[in-house]
C-alpha cells in the first residue's frame, strides 16, 4: 500500500530510529476466518483481485478446486482444500482462506533489510510500502507461513494489505464485504476474539470437541484468526503450521550477528588506525638495502 | 637512504591485475553487502543507484569475484603451500606486531600470516559464491526450500563478516609494511626490502640461477 502520511507506525523495518507514532490510539484489528462457516465460494477471492485490482494469469486445470495454484504477487488470498478423511472414514472438506496472518511480530519485518519497505500501523496490520522495498527476498525468509511473494516483473514483494486502504478509512476488507457466509469477520482484536469464544462453544456443542482459535502466541499472535473444527491439527488445513515461529536462523542472523559483526568490523579497523600510531610504519633500513644488496651480490658471484 | 639499483620483480603484471579485479571487486561486495546487512550501512546503497540495483548488481559482482578468485588461487597457491616454518612464524606473531625483528624467523616467499589470508579466503569465498547463489532472489528464489534459504543466509553473513575481518588485516597490513604497497602496484621491491621482510625468500632467489630473471634494474 501507498503510505499515506502514516503518524501510526509501531514498527518499521530496517529502522533504528523510532517511526512516527503519535497517532496511536487506535484499536488492535483483527480478521477473523470462520474455517467452519466457509462453503468455498471463493468470494473472497475475487473480491480481492476486484479491490487490489490483481489479475493472475490463467493457469492450468490440477486436478483441484483450488485455483490458482498458489499464491502469487497477483494472488493475495487463496482459498486452499484440503480433504481430509476422519477417524470416522468420512469426508471433511476443510477449505482455508490463505493469506498473510499479520503477526504481531511479524518476521518478514524483522528480516527485511529497506528502510521503511516493511512497516506495521497501530492498528496491527503489516504493510509492504512497495517503492522502498528493493526485491531481496528476506522476507520470504523472515514469514513463518510462506506468504510473501516476489514479481518477476517489478522485483517488489506482495502480499495481503489486510485492505489497510479500506481500513484506514473505516471500511472492512474487501474479503469480509464479499463474504456471503459471515465465515469472514472484522473488527477489534478484542471483539473477534470474543465472538470466536462463542462459535467454538457452540462447535464443541456440535461434537468439534477439538474446536479452537487460531491465534498463535510464538509471533505475539496474529491479526488474521482462524476458528478451527481441529485446532489440535491446523496442519489438516493445507499446512497451516502448528507452532509458527520466526526461524532461530532468521533471528539470530537479525539480532545478535548484526551488532557483533558491526562492533568486531569497527573494532578490527581501530584495532588497525592505532597501531600504526603506536608503532609507525615498518619502515626498510638502510642497513637492510645494504645487506639485501649483500646477499644478492655474494650469491650471485657463487653462482656460476 | 639508499636508492637501491637493483630491484627484485615480486609480482609479475597478471598476478597484480588479477589481484587488482580481485580487489575492486571485494571492495564493492563489502560496501553493498554491508548495505543490505545493517540499516546503518543501508546509505551505502546511494553509491550503487538505490537499494533496487545494490540488490540486482551484489550477485554479478560476485560471480566475477569468484571467477577472479579462481584465477589467484591457480597463480598463488603454490607459494602458499603451509611448511613447518610457518608454525615457527606462527609462535612469533607477537614479535611480528611488535615489529621486533629479531625475534622472527627467516621469511620465504610469503609468511605464515599472508598464506592464513590465502587460505581463508579459498575457504570463504567459495563459501560465499554458493550460498550467495541460494540466496540470489531472482535466478534461484524457487530453487531451494525456504529453510534452506534460512541457513544459506545466516553462513553467508558470517562467512562474510570473517572474510571482512581478514581484509582490514591484509589492508592494514600492506599500508603498516612500507612499500608492499609499491609490490602489489608496481610489481617490484628492493633488495633491503626482501632482506628486512623475506629473508629467506631473497636467499633463495639470489642463490637459484634460474630465478636471475627477477632481478632486474630499477625502473
Amino acid at each position: 500500500m501507498s503510505d499515506l502520511q502514516s503518524q501510526d507506525y509501531i514498527r518499521r523495518s530496517a529502522s533504528t530510529m523510532t517511526p512516527p507514532s503519535a497517532r496511536n490510539a487506535e484499536q488492535q484489528v483483527a480478521k477473523l476466518i470462520d474455517v467452519s462457516r466457509c462453503i468455498g465460494c471463493k468470494a473472497c477471492q475475487s473480491a480481492c483481485m476486484e479491490w487490489n485490482d490483481l489479475r493472475q494469469e490463467i493457469g492450468h486445470f490440477e486436478g483441484s478446486y483450488q485455483n490458482p495454484n498458489d499464491l502469487s504477487p497477483d494472488v493475495w488470498t487463496l482459498m486452499k482444500f484440503a480433504e481430509y478423511e476422519n477417524e470416522q472414514g468420512n469426508l471433511e472438506w476443510l477449505i482455508r482462506k490463505d493469506g498473510c496472518m499479520h503477526c504481531e511480530d511479524p518476521g518478514c519485518l524483522k528480516a527485511c533489510p529497506a528502510p521503511g519497505a516493511i512497516v506495521q500501523y497501530a492498528n496491527g496490520i503489516v504493510d509492504f510500502i512497495s517503492d522502498k522495498c528493493i526485491g531481496c527476498g528476506y522476507c520470504v525468509k523472515g514469514c513463518p507461513f510462506d506468504v510473501p511473494r516476489i514479481s518477476k516483473k517489478d522485483h517488489k514483494s506482495y502480499k495481503c494489505t489486510l485492505c489497510s486502504d479500506r481500513v484506514s478509512v473505516g471500511l472492512e476488507p474487501a474479503c469480509v464485504k464479499a463474504c456471503p457466509t459471515g465465515a469472514i469477520m472484522f473488527g477489534t482484536k478484542t471483539d473477534m476474539t470474543a465472538w470466536a469464544g462463542e462459535r467454538i462453544v457452540d462447535l464443541k456443542s456440535r461434537g468439534f470437541e477439538n474446536a479452537g482459535l487460531y491465534d498463535p502466541q510464538a509471533v505475539g499472535g496474529t491479526h488474521v484468526m482462524y476458528v478451527l473444527h481441529h485446532a489440535d491439527k491446523p496442519e489438516l488445513y493445507s499446512g497451516l503450521p502448528a507452532h509458527p515461529r520466526i526461524s532461530a536462523a532468521v533471528e539470530a542472523w537479525k539480532g545478535i550477528a548484526k551488532p557483533l559483526a558491526m562492533v568486531g568490523i569497527a573494532l578490527a579497523a581501530v584495532v588497525g588506525f592505532f597501531h600504526y600510531i603506536v608503532k609507525g610504519p615498518n619502515e626498510v633500513t638502510e642497513e637492510d638495502e645494504a645487506q639485501g644488496e649483500r646477499v644478492l651480490e655474494e650469491e650471485t658471484e657463487n653462482t656460476p | 637512504m639508499i636508492r637501491s639499483r637493483t630491484v627484485i620483480v615480486r609480482y609479475t603484471t597478471s598476478q597484480r591485475v588479477n589481484h587488482w579485479i580481485n580487489a575492486i571487486c571485494f571492495t564493492l561486495m563489502v560496501l553493498s553487502g554491508l548495505s543490505m546487512f545493517h540499516p546503518i550501512m543501508f546509505w551505502l546503497s546511494n553509491l550503487f543507484g538505490g537499494g533496487q540495483w545494490t540488490r540486482a548488481v551484489h550477485p554479478w559482482i560476485g560471480c566475477v569475484l569468484m571467477v577472479s578468485y579462481i584465477g589467484m588461487i591457480v597463480q598463488f597457491w603454490r607459494a602458499n603451500l603451509w611448511h613447518s616454518e610457518d608454525n615457527t612464524w606462527m609462535k612469533s606473531v607477537a614479535a611480528v606486531v611488535e615489529d621486533d625483528e629479531e625475534r622472527i624467523p627467516p621469511v620465504g616467499h610469503n609468511n605464515a600470516g599472508q598464506k592464513l589470508v590465502f587460505w581463508a579466503m579459498t575457504l570463504l569465498i567459495p563459501t560465499l559464491f554458493l550460498t550467495g547463489l541460494v540466496i540470489w532472489e531472482v535466478y534461484f528464489g524457487e530453487a531451494t526450500p525456504i529453510p534452506v534459504q534460512r541457513a544459506a543466509v545466516l553462513i553467508h553473513s558470517t562467512a562474510a563478516f570473517l572474510a571482512i575481518i581478514i581484509w582490514i588485516v591484509h589492508v592494514y597490513a600492506g599500508i603498516w609494511v612500507r612499500h608492499s604497497m609499491r609490490a602489489m602496484t608496481q610489481g617490484y621491491v628492493t633488495p633491503g626490502w626482501a632482506w628486512r621482510h623475506h629473508r629467506k625468500w631473497l636467499r633463495e632467489l639470489a642463490a637459484d640461477p634460474n630465478d636471475k630473471t627477477a632481478i632486474r634494474k630499477r625502473p
